[in-house]
């Protein structure tokens, strides 16, 4: 892999620090008129997603990362894995529990899946900002309450709970922002 | 194609009235405009200060550098004319670009016969008041800041101490280095920042070791530079110098600098004969001073970052 310096530093660049695979977000150099340069580095470490704020000296370098995103398709659950598959080329990709950690409330069959590989092997996996998911347990709907504010817990295929309005049953299917884990609407089948 | 410029109409209005304001205000004050070269046969040996070289031309014997501020020409006015002196110019340093820093910027930079940095740093505030309104003015010196900001002290703080109090608040990796190191990671890091939003503050009596082109004394037990820095609003705004006129000690700087570009592994810079011979004919008792004119415009208009206040910043140029 190439090796990048603070110069090169920009948000969305891929590196290796400390043996970990990080992201820059934010690159601000530092410098008295009269003194060192320095770079005030915001990264994110791509195993753990913990962000934090690092100085280097101007001109220090870091190794690139072999970091890809695929637009994959989920495929299904083995007990242990989670398969995705690269939809050009129907390569399959197995991910532990710890990549899929962040969608795993998120997993429906054959949606698209941002896929993050490391060194060819899944490191995290985003869900879409949307998915159409079925309620497999809720109270019974209140007629007449469509107007109404006021929500009630309602379990997910995938096992998620979410708050939605009194009027939504079981078995009908809603529309869920997967960042907030929000209720967004239902979805007519 | 991006051809667009990255400021508006109001804020190249505002650079015009800005640049209006310093020449009357220095107009009222009988100090002269002047203009020195930008392509110059010497460059500066601070290792800390990478110039841009041009190399090609029908002109040019040797490389010539641009400059990264105007002052050793000035100087060399000042050594023949003793006139006090000021002037608009662009200079030019490598690698230096961010929100606060272009690599082509604007410098003020003035030379005042007869004032020592006391003295030069109330007309620098009048100056800044003059340009963009009156702030609340606080000076300490370089030691009673750290002492006042991070309860340590620049001078007698071994430099594991002050790596301690460095690493202690922030992600330093694998940074090593020498006192001046910690201390310039503390001041950019730790000082700075508590500084913004608190009005002016002037910060004299640097360590002797970041004196620069500063004459040097003795303060409370250590060895000084009379040198000082200005931060309008957490920005660093001016460096200037009670200037040092011994042409044998700035010679001996020189050479400590480009033994530091060894120690560095960066290239050495040949010295600038020119200045060291005017130093050698005499300066008059001066203090000069250099003010970045677009972080200066940045103060005045609220702008957070510099290239909102350049027509064209050097990804646009």
């Amino acid at each position: 892999m190439a090796t990048f310096s603070t110069n090169d530093f920009r948000s969305g660049l891929r590196v290796i620090l400390d043996g970990e695979p990080c992201t820059i977000l934010e690159n601000e150099f530092v410098k008295p008129g009269k003194g060192q340069a320095f770079n005030r580095v915001r990264l994110r470490n791509l195993k753990t997603g913990r962000v934090w704020e690092r100085t280097f000296r101007s001109g220090e370098t870091l190794e690139g990362a072999d970091v890809v995103d695929r637009t994959m398709e989920y495929l299904y659950n083995d007990g242990e894995f989670w398969y995705f598959m690269e939809p050009d080329t129907f390569e399959q990709h197995q991910a532990d529990a710890k990549a899929v950690a962040g969608a795993l409330n998120w997993l429906k069959e054959q949606d698209p899946y941002e896929v993050t590989l490391y060194n060819g092997v899944p490191l995290s996996v985003l869900p879409p900002n949307f998915v159409e998911l079925e309620i497999v347990e809720t109270d019974p709907g209140l007629k007449g309450d469509t107007a109404q504010g006021g929500s009630k817990p309602a379990k997910l295929s995938t096992g998620a709970v979410v708050k939605v309005p009194l009027f939504i049953n079981q078995g009908e299917v809603i529309r869920v922002d997967t960042r907030s884990g929000e209720y967004q609407n239902r979805v007519s089948k | 194609m991006e051809w667009q410029p990255g400021a508006t109409l109001g804020l190249l209005q505002a650079r015009a009235a800005l640049l209006r304001r310093i020449r009357r205000f220095f107009a009222e004050r009988d100090v002269l405009e002047v203009e020195t070269p930008l392509l110059c046969s010497r460059g500066i040996t601070d290792p800390t200060i990478e110039p841009l070289i041009v190399e090609r031309g029908v002109s040019l014997g040797r490389p010539r550098y641009l400059q990264t501020s105007p002052e050793y020409a000035m100087k060399r006015l000042l050594a023949c004319h003793g006139q006090p002196i000021f002037q608009l110019a662009r200079a030019f340093r490598d690698g230096e670009a961010g929100s606060r820093h272009n690599p082509e910027f604007t410098l003020l930079e003035w030379y005042r016969p007869g004032f020592d940095h006391h003295a030069l740093m109330a007309e620098v505030a009048e100056l800044v008041h003059h340009c963009i309104g009156e702030r609340p003015l606080h000076s300490r010196s370089y030691r009673q800041l750290f002492l006042e900001l991070l309860a340590v002290d620049p001078f007698t703080a071994t430099i594991a101490e002050l790596a301690a109090v460095a690493r202690d608040r922030i992600d330093t990796g694998t940074i090593a280095g020498d006192r001046d190191l910690w201390l310039d990671l503390l001041m950019s890091h730790l000082i700075e920042p508590q500084l913004a939003g608190r009005g002016m503050w002037f910060v004299y009596d640097y360590p002797a070791s970041q004196a620069a082109l500063a004459r040097t004394e003795s303060s409370e037990g250590f060895m000084v530079g009379q040198r000082f820095e200005l931060y309008v609003d957490g920005i660093e705004l001016a460096n200037g110098y009670f200037e040092l006129l011994d042409a044998a000690e700035q010679r001996r700087r020189f050479e400590r600098d480009n033994a530091r570009r060894r120690e560095y592994a960066l290239p050495e810079r040949p010295l600038d004969e020119r200045l060291l011979a005017a130093l050698e004919h005499g300066l008059p008792e001066c203090s000069g001073v250099a003010l970045g004119v677009d972080r200066l415009l940045m103060l005045a208009t609220g702008a957070g970052d510099i290239r909102q206040v350049l027509a064209f910043d050097w990804e646009r140029a």
